[in-house]
């Protein structure tokens, strides 16, 4: 992917999505990368999703990512 | 002397230390006749402390320990986390606990419920907390409901109640639990888990806590890939019972509009903040 088009994106993983993956990863995204692009190449279902922040912020997976956020996902834990 | 300052000089007379011997406040309830919950807040009343809460002493005041004994408080499921609630509360002293929960137990309960024993299997889970509460200390008040809590019974439920602890094993049944703090204007300590991981928070009426923490996903919930080992359950069950203490005595700061994350696996325990108000 061309220079100018990427961004750089830091990823935080939370409980079990970091399992064979990772706790945090600096990923180059093309241009107008949606946070459900992540989820989705990360082989996360987005059902499982539950919290998602951006910039210590609230977001939803439509939300587009800009160079220099940093995304953190937390998976729904529903046991008891 | 009047007669209604006979317990109490009787009381005084027992303690030592300040401290009041099981023994004695059993010879209490027999000679005045009274319920042991009534001895045990009699003697707190009268700043004395039940032996049995010695060690609690550094941490907890008498007055701390009287709003424990007058306190009631709610536990929705008394499975993995539910089970270590209840003991956790009723041996801090918590005087009336009403346990929640539909099932019975079976056998795949046993990796990890602290009240499921072979003898136990097939029994009533409620029935079984309000047992072992009795054998631990029968001055506190076990209420069993056996059955599940929606938003029609809830508020019946859970009425008087100071505080609701969320120990259920299901997302939507959450959802219910919250709607029905509402109604009744009072805090939800939440935890849940799903194999080496847990979560904690509390979440004070109105307040979009669970609606953040399980987003728009409809997926039931890692613990049905992962399942639930006996560590989780305590870790989890561990924190909500501090953040009850913390509601009913006023100390400390309570985990709201933050959640603790539990990572048991890597061994860290995350804070994450957010604003409780809807996104």
């Amino acid at each position: 992917m061309p220079e100018e088009n990427a961004i750089k994106v830091t990823v935080k993983l939370f409980a079990s999505f970091r399992r064979d993956r990772f706790r945090e990863a600096l990923q180059s995204r093309p241009q107008g990368t949606r946070i459900a692009d992540v989820v989705s190449d990360l082989g996360i279902e987005p059902t499982d999703v539950g919290m998602i922040f951006v910039r210590g912020l609230h977001a939803q997976p439509e939300q587009m990512l800009r160079d220099g956020d940093t995304l953190a996902l937390f998976p729904r834990l529903g046991g008891g | 002397m009047a007669d209604g300052d006979m317990p109490r000089k009787f009381l005084l007379s027992q303690s030592r230390n300040g401290l009041l011997a099981w023994s004695s406040q059993v010879r209490m309830a027999e000679v005045f006749g009274w319920s042991l919950a009534d001895v045990e807040a009699e003697a707190l009343a009268a700043g004395l402390l039940p032996a049995r809460y010695a060690r609690n002493r550094s941490t907890f005041s008498i007055d701390d320990q009287l709003r424990f004994c007058r306190a009631r408080v709610g536990v929705i499921g008394c499975g993995g986390i539910g089970g270590h609630v209840v003991e956790g509360l009723a041996r801090l002293g918590v005087g009336t606990i009403v346990a929640i929960d539909p099932d019975c137990f079976d056998e795949s309960n046993l990796n990890r419920q602290l009240f499921a024993t072979i003898a136990m299997l097939g029994k009533e889970k409620v029935e079984a907390a309000g047992q072992r509460v009795s054998a631990v200390n029968p001055a506190i008040n076990v209420v069993p409901c056996r059955q599940r809590l929606t938003r029609e019974n809830g508020a019946t439920l859970l009425e008087g109640c100071a505080v609701a602890v969320d120990a259920l094993d299901s997302i939507a049944a959450r959802m219910e639990l919250a709607d029905v703090c509402d109604t009744l204007g009072i805090p939800m300590v939440h935890g849940a888990i799903a194999g080496w991981y847990g979560q904690v928070s509390v979440r004070f009426p109105g307040e979009a806590t669970l609606d953040h923490l399980y987003g728009r996903g409809d997926g039931a919930g890692e613990q049905t890939r992962l399942g639930n080992p006996s560590f989780t359950p305590m870790a989890a069950a561990a924190c909500e019972i501090a953040e009850v203490c913390k509601i009913l005595t006023g100390q400390g700061r309570p985990l709201r509009e933050r959640v603790l994350m539990l990572d048991l696996h890597e061994a860290t325990f995350d804070e994450i903040g957010f604003s409780s108000e809807e996104s």
